[in-house]
């Protein structure tokens, strides 16, 4: 319980924080909208190639989900930034000396950056809404788009933290956000069927976490809606949340003991 | 706390520390970088387990009951742990919350240490435009919101320019009365030690060297310190020839300077200058003075204590 209170106070000081910083709330609200209409506008004929496998010929609406994803994916390899920067300034180890939940300091970051997710996925389906993409699978389809993003973004926001806590460094965080973000988004269906990407990819693109996210926000954006295959990739991608949860969990751990 | 032992890979930094700090007094850890005075704070305010010995605070044992410690104690770290992206009173707010607190309570003790603090009218500005002394008082106030029995400071005023360190040492001294605190402080300014504290130890490599009131510790200095300054670098012949004379009890050399210890200045003087010139050592000045808590740390460690802290550099 204490946990919970603590987290929500933590996840309070975040988002008062980040509430004061003007252009960050435009980035937020902006950047979002830009990668759906810059691919929508790039892409727009590839629904139209031979071999097929969009399962729609609106290509906008074969992007919009695989673009709140994404838009998840990326904002979680970034997460760890505040941690680092929470530790540059002992704010951390003040907190350590009062009775405040341990779990609270780590899982606040995941928390917050997940909200993000969720605000920002909003905003990308009420702007494809306006560009004529209907989500099939009606309310329970946004909820699973949604709570895919969230997911999505936990998952790796879990990594990040652990990063930030083991290496406490800008530059090697963003060095490790580039060397794993730009493979694994072109490892994943975001931007091009599958039965468009050469064999080999398409086998490595099963086991990226990407591409489960998109996978489960595509089917209920589309028509036909594979309920099983939407449950198992949102399962994968809980069982992997609470892998990198508890990966950062540990990394905290290690952290105190080298206080 | 006894015996405390703590080491960090090769590095010992603690070697068994020991002493004891009464209710109600302001107690200092006086020592170089590097001495141990931050890793024993860190022992005591439960952000590090010692490798062995054992330790108290405020009743309850640091290792076996840590939240009860933590709700106990307030602890203003060496760099300032304040958030700067959040105001001051938010900064104060969330550590009351996390220590428990609530409601109107909370609101009206956030108001009277800012009060207290002197730092009302900036109290919903971000911290980031503070002064460093503000953000110093802001980073004591965070450690007073819960009102603790005891007050870990370490080192509260480096990084401060001279003027807002003795108004920060006036305010330290009224919110020891008001808020009837036991404070540990840890401070590697001889000044500030002898200003602020009522008991002090004495910190070097790891052990408390010694133990007592600023003025027990130099009292058990009798006499005066004469300070040398040399014309040229004879620096080791001249301590020789200074050691050797009979009124003279201590002596280190540190660049051109002879530091000695004798009973009675008056006296030692000429007969220094006159076994240093009968040897053709040059003599630029010399200066007598009651001892300071320089000439206790020289005494107890055999170190002089501005060299120690210049070597000490890789501290805690």
């Amino acid at each position: 319980m204490k946990a919970v209170v603590h987290t929500w106070f933590m996840v309070g000081r975040q988002a008062r924080n980040l509430m004061r910083e003007p252009i960050w709330i435009v980035l937020l609200l902006v950047q979002p909208m830009i990668w759906l209409l810059l691919y929508g506008q790039l892409f727009k004929r590839v629904t139209h190639l031979p071999g097929g496998g969009f399962g729609t010929t609106s290509y906008i609406e074969f992007l919009a989900p695989a673009i709140v994803i994404m838009n998840a994916f990326f904002g979680a390899t970034w997460s760890g930034m505040a941690m680092v920067s929470d530790l540059d300034r002992d704010v951390i180890p003040r907190f350590l000396a009062t009775p405040v939940s341990r779990v609270s300091l780590v899982v606040s970051q995941i928390v917050r950056s997940a909200l993000t997710a969720l605000i920002q996925g909003i905003i990308i389906l009420l702007v494809a809404l306006l560009l004529g993409v209907r989500v099939h699978a009606g309310a329970a389809g946004w909820a699973v788009v949604l709570i895919a993003a969230m997911l999505m973004n936990s998952a790796f926001a879990g990594i990040s933290q652990g990063l930030a806590l083991l290496t406490r460094k800008e530059a090697t965080m963003i060095a490790i956000a580039n060397f794993i973000g730009l493979p694994l988004f072109f490892l994943s269906s975001t931007l091009i069927s599958l039965r468009q990407m050469p064999h080999w990819m398409q086998e490595l693109s099963r086991y990226n976490p990407v591409n489960w996210g998109v996978v489960s926000a595509r089917e209920v954006v589309l028509p036909g809606t594979a309920w099983s295959s939407v449950g198992v990739h949102l399962g994968l991608l809980c069982a992997l949340t609470v892998a990198t949860a508890a990966f950062a969990t540990w990394t905290f751990r290690v952290y105190q003991r080298q206080l | 706390m006894e015996g405390l032992e703590k080491r960090y890979g090769e590095v010992q930094a603690l070697a068994g520390v020991s002493f004891r700090v009464r209710a109600g007094e302001v107690f200092g850890l006086l020592g170089p970088n590097g001495a141990g005075k931050s890793t024993t704070v860190k022992v005591l305010t439960t952000l590090t387990t010692p490798d062995g010995g054992r330790a108290e605070v405020a009743g309850h044992d640091v290792v076996r009951e840590p939240d009860a410690v933590r709700r106990s104690i307030g602890y203003v770290p060496q760099s300032s742990g304040v958030d700067r992206d959040a105001t001051g009173r938010e900064n104060l707010m969330l550590q009351g919350r996390v220590q428990g607190m609530g409601g109107r309570r909370l609101r009206d003790r956030v108001d009277r240490l800012l009060e207290l603090l002197g730092i009302a009218d900036a109290a919903d500005r971000v911290v980031r435009g503070y002064s460093g002394g503000m953000k110093r008082r802001l980073d004591v106030g965070l450690g007073l919101v819960h009102g603790p029995q005891v007050l870990f400071l370490d080192e509260p005023t480096t990084g401060l320019d001279p003027e807002a360190r003795t108004a920060m040492w006036e305010e330290l001294a009224v919110l020891a009365r008001e808020e009837l605190l036991t404070i540990l402080l840890t401070t590697h300014y001889l000044e500030e030690a002898d200003a602020l504290t009522n008991r002090l130890a004495i910190v070097s490599q790891g052990r408390v060297v010694v133990e007592g009131t600023a003025e027990e510790l130099k009292g058990g200095l009798q006499g005066e310190a004469v300070i040398v300054e040399l014309s040229d670098g004879q620096v080791d012949e001249a301590a020789e020839v200074v050691r050797s004379l009979a009124e003279v009890r201590e002596v280190s050399a540190d660049g051109r300077q002879l530091r000695s210890r004798v009973a009675d200045g008056a006296r030692a003087v000429p007969t220094i200058l006159s076994a240093l010139d009968s040897r053709g050592i040059a003599v630029e000045s010399v200066t007598m003075h009651r001892p300071s808590l320089d000439d206790v740390y020289l005494h107890y460690t055999g170190r002089d204590f501005r060299a120690e802290d210049e070597a000490g550099g890789l501290d805690e």
